[in-house]
């Protein structure tokens, strides 16, 4: 089965007035049709960065881009600037992290559902000049009031007329969901979709993300630093750290034996009944000046000398347990240990 | 500081404003050693009237066939004296104005600003115009005029830059220690504020040449043989189309000094108070 | 805040601001050290025409009663004579204030039109060589002398190309009056010539008044639009794939526009200060160059007449702005 996303070797950086900032270094990705895939890693990894680099909006003249490529659906979206135009918001679309912001204040939920339809409604080819026929708009209005009750939004029709400060977090991200499946997309980006809500909302907003991807077959691209929620909603998990690829393993698996050095600590880092939760020591290295070789070599208690003068590629074939690490766990050890 | 020094030595405008203002600094200070003819301000020579620029008279001559270069150096003086005297009795009143209004809330400093606002509801220059035609032509009823009418603004950006900070837990804490309100004022709140009231006393400077120079051109200043540029941009309006260049040098003149002090602003802005910094 | 409560605060401070104008303009005008009789009634007047003219305008009467006459005049619509035109003074207003409305509202259109695209193009390229030029032409605008720009306009226009004449509002005479906006009332008439002309007449007054204005506007509309565009939400659009016309043009530029709105008090303070200036170089027969006529010549009756009216102009604008805010951001913050 081909990929729908294929990331490989993309190298990435940002230019500063103190020089590059590298915060992508030889990332590899894969996403497979129907897949809910989640990207794990501390804030400042380079999560947001490649959700931003897949979705093309990276600030055009601060990045370079140094390797590697990002195809979705066969398309490359760091190269061909007409055919990602026309992929974003159809094949590709996107759930923000902050639903307060991310919408417009000045104007309806309905101008910006509106609008979002006129462009990218699934029931026709792009026009240029956003024109439809009174029979596809009126199927479009029926699809927008249809999911968002499918989102478990009551009242949809007051929901339409409402401005988006009358709405709460919760309401604002269902609304976000909406948004993001009505173009019937194959792929959605969710990026960080629950940080900047209440802890009893985000359990409920990830239920309905999972549930309706699932249902719908849509592959979600899932970036969280919680750890907690890639278990409840992904198929895999791709874990990051300073830009770099660590550990890409199934979910089970992952969390079962983890065989990075780094998710190990990690994962114990999380508390747990009868553990006391044990934190990394040192910080996260700036990316203006990365250590060499594997970037976690400062922290990493399993360090040796290769480890600075070489960079662990990726274990393994696609679909199986990879690690990048010259000295990675045995998984003998992991059962022993937690 | 120097970090700062170097951020504002960066700014090309502000470099330029910096240097358009020392220009007219020493063209205020040596006016005497530098003008050509430094006997121009009051004398006249009817037989050199209204000759077009030469080696002679660099920018030529007026209707009393001074020399304008000469006089414009001394203009610059005026210039600069009317509008330092005036923006600083201006903030000498509404600064304290501002600061007790924003620092107390009770019906005391609500009549502070309502009597701010009833100046504020009509332009300043119109007010004055008033006063200065009341209180008769002449340099100090001009600053006067001008200070009476622009303290206000300065009352009203002081007051609401108090109350900002008013609510700020350092503030409320050295409250909550015992400290006299004079002390939080002086020694907590004023020395906070004092980047926005500098930024804004430069971009001032220039705004208040601009209304001096309006009351000048109406006739409102001190009266003529004076060397103010703006009359003698109104001298000149009788002499057009003849006399071209009888208006050209004054009136670039106060453009280069207003210019002047709104780019050296603008550059204090942005190395003093970046919440209003504006974005390069 | 809804509507009603911003009309209503707004309402009732407009009174006593009035009353503190009044106050002010009135301390003003019996400070002046000439006898308000002697300019009434003349140089060569007698004692006794004098003293009829002191009681007829009631100067003999200590001062807070003439205030309290004045103020109880005013409440009923009569804001006294005008010492040199002899006219009420209610009527030198009105039929100055077209002349001054024609010209103001001709240089805000031509600040809006140009100002908010420039503004808009500026805040989208940053530092391209379209932003550098209009930082350069806007920081400038904004600290030339409007009279002397004025002076410069009229030399090279209408003395050295004669392509625009040189002041007044129009050559022999006006249309018919309709709406005393002389371009209407020509229109109206649909006399091409007249309108011709009464364009001709406003086009260097109305670029003097416009260019600082203008100059406001790019500004204000550039750091708007540079705000914006790297907020959340045009992110969330262009990772929709929006077409960028429709972001910009749409959504940014709604955004940027409660910016300048709120700057829209401030054009307007620059306008009627540069109208007062403006008119009184162009001779344009509006309130501004009355205003100034009638203080160089001490009458103060008109010179209180016309701060009340700019005044009462004032709050009436800010009332708009403010109700324009309110309806351009449903969020409320006022």
């Amino acid at each position: 089965m081909a990929p729908l996303l294929d990331i490989a070797k993309l190298s990435l950086s940002f230019r500063t007035e103190s020089g590059p900032a590298r915060v992508l270094d030889q990332i590899d990705l894969l996403v497979q049709p129907g897949e809910i895939v989640g990207l794990v890693g501390e804030s400042g990894c380079g999560k947001t960065t490649l959700a931003r680099a897949i979705l093309g909006t990276l600030p055009e003249r601060l990045t370079e881009i140094g390797s590697g490529h990002i195809r979705l659906d066969g398309v490359d979206m760091l190269r061909d600037d007409q055919a990602t135009e026309r992929l974003r918001g159809r094949v590709v679309t996107f759930v923000p992290q902050d639903p307060f912001a991310s919408f417009n204040p000045l104007f309806r939920i309905r101008a910006q559902i509106g609008d979002l339809m006129r462009w990218k409604t699934p029931r026709r080819t792009a026009s240029r000049f956003g024109w439809r026929s009174r029979a596809e708009q009126k199927a479009d209005d029926e699809a927008v009031l249809a999911m968002l009750d499918t989102v478990q939004l009551p009242q949809p029709r007051r929901i339409l007329e409402k401005y988006p400060h009358e709405l709460s977090g919760g309401q604002r991200q269902r609304v976000m969901i909406a948004m993001a499946l009505l173009p019937e997309p194959r792929l959605i980006i969710a990026d960080e979709p629950t940080t900047a809500l209440d802890v009893t909302v985000q359990a409920q907003i990830l239920g309905l993300l999972r549930r309706l991807a699932v249902e719908r077959g849509v592959s979600v691209l899932f970036t969280t630093h919680d750890l907690g929620a890639a278990w409840e909603i992904c198929d895999r998990v791709v874990v990051m750290y300073a830009g770099q690829t660590a550990e890409i393993a199934p979910r089970e698996a992952f969390f079962a034996h983890p065989r990075h050095p780094y998710t190990r600590m990690l994962l114990q880092s999380l508390p747990e009944e009868g553990r006391d939760a044990v934190g990394i020591p040192g910080a996260v290295p700036s990316p203006l000046q990365p250590p060499p070789g594997c970037r976690f070599n400062p922290r990493c208690p399993r360090m040796t000398g290769i480890c600075r003068d070489e960079r662990p590629a990726l274990s393994g074939q696609h679909g199986a347990h990879q690690v990048a690490c010259h000295h990675p766990v045995a998984v003998s050890e992991v059962a022993g240990n937690v | 500081m120097p970090a700062l020094l170097k951020r504002f030595a960066r700014d090309k405008a502000a470099l330029l404003g910096a240097g358009l203002l020392g220009l007219l600094v020493i063209a205020a200070i040596f006016a005497p050693w530098l003008a050509p003819h430094p006997g121009d301000v009051a004398d006249f020579h009817i037989e050199r009237r209204l000759q077009a620029p030469a080696a002679a008279a660099l920018f030529g001559t007026d209707r009393m066939g001074s020399d304008i270069f000469s006089r414009l150096l001394f203009g610059a003086r005026i210039t600069l004296m009317l509008a330092a005297i005036a923006v600083g009795s201006a903030l000498v009143i509404g600064v304290p104005i501002g600061l007790v209004a924003g620092y107390y809330k009770n019906w005391v400093s609500d009549a502070l600003m309502r009597i701010a606002e009833i100046f504020l509801a009509v332009p300043q220059i119109v007010l004055a115009i008033a006063i200065a035609q009341t209180l008769g032509p002449s340099i100090e009823n001009v600053i006067l005029a001008l200070s009476l009418t622009y303290w206000p603004f300065w009352a009203r950006l002081v007051y609401a830059e108090t109350r900002s900070m008013r609510n700020e837990v350092f503030i409320e804490s050295a409250v909550a220690l015992g400290a006299s309100p004079w002390r939080v004022i002086v020694l907590h709140i004023l020395p906070n504020i004092a980047s926005p009231i500098i930024v804004r006393t430069s971009i001032g400077m220039g705004a208040t040449i601009l209304t001096a120079a309006t009351l000048g051109f109406l006739g409102l200043g001190a009266p003529p043989p004076t060397p103010e540029w703006g009359r003698m941009i109104a001298e000149s309006r009788e002499y057009l189309p003849e006399a071209w260049w009888y208006a050209l040098a004054p009136g670039i003149a106060i453009f280069l000094t207003v210019l002047g002090f709104n780019l050296f602003g603008d550059g204090l802005r942005d190395i003093l108070d970046p919440r209003t910094r504006r974005s390069v | 805040m809804n509507w009603l409560s911003l009309v209503a605060n707004r309402l009732i401070w407009f009174l006593p601001t009035m009353l503190g104008l009044l106050a002010i303009v009135f301390i003003l005008s019996r400070v002046v050290p000439i006898d308000p009789a002697l300019l009434a009634a003349g140089e060569n007047a007698t004692a006794e025409q004098l003293q009829q003219v002191r009681e007829r305008f009631g100067f003999d009467k200590p001062l807070p009663v003439q205030f309290l006459r004045y103020v109880l005049d005013v409440a009923q619509g009569n804001f006294g004579i005008s010492l040199f035109t002899q006219q009420p003074i209610i009527h030198d207003l009105v039929a100055r204030l077209p002349a001054t409305l024609e010209l103001t509202l001709v240089a805000v259109l031509v600040a809006a039109l140009v100002g908010i695209p420039l503004g808009v193009l500026c805040g989208l390229n940053r530092n391209s060589w379209l932003d550098h030029i209009l930082r350069v032409v806007t920081v400038s605008g904004l600290a030339v002398a409007s009279f002397w720009f004025a002076m410069q306009l009229q030399f090279l226009f209408s003395m050295k190309l004669g392509w625009l004449p040189l002041s007044g509002r129009i050559e022999g005479f006006p249309p018919t009056p309709v709406t005393n906006l002389m371009v209407v009332d020509a229109l109206i008439e649909g006399d091409g010539d007249m309108l011709g002309d009464a364009l001709r007449h406003l086009a260097l007054p109305a670029l003097t008044l416009a260019l600082p204005a203008a100059a406001t506007v790019v500004r204000f509309t550039r750091n708007g639009v540079i705000g914006v565009i790297n907020s959340p939400s045009v992110a969330y659009q262009k990772a929709m794939g929006f077409p960028r016309r429709v972001i910009v043009w749409k959504y940014v530029l709604r955004m940027a526009m409660t910016a300048t709105v709120t700057q829209l008090g401030l054009i307007f303070g620059i306008l009627l200060a540069g109208a007062v200036v403006v008119e009184t170089v162009f001779d344009w027969p509006g309130l501004g160059a009355y205003a100034v006529r009638s203080i160089l010549q001490s009458d103060y009756n008109a010179v209180m007449g016309f701060t009340l009216c700019t005044g009462a102009l004032f709050v009436f604008i800010n009332l708009l702005v403010d109700l324009l805010q309110a309806a351009i951001d449903p969020r409320g913050a006022t």
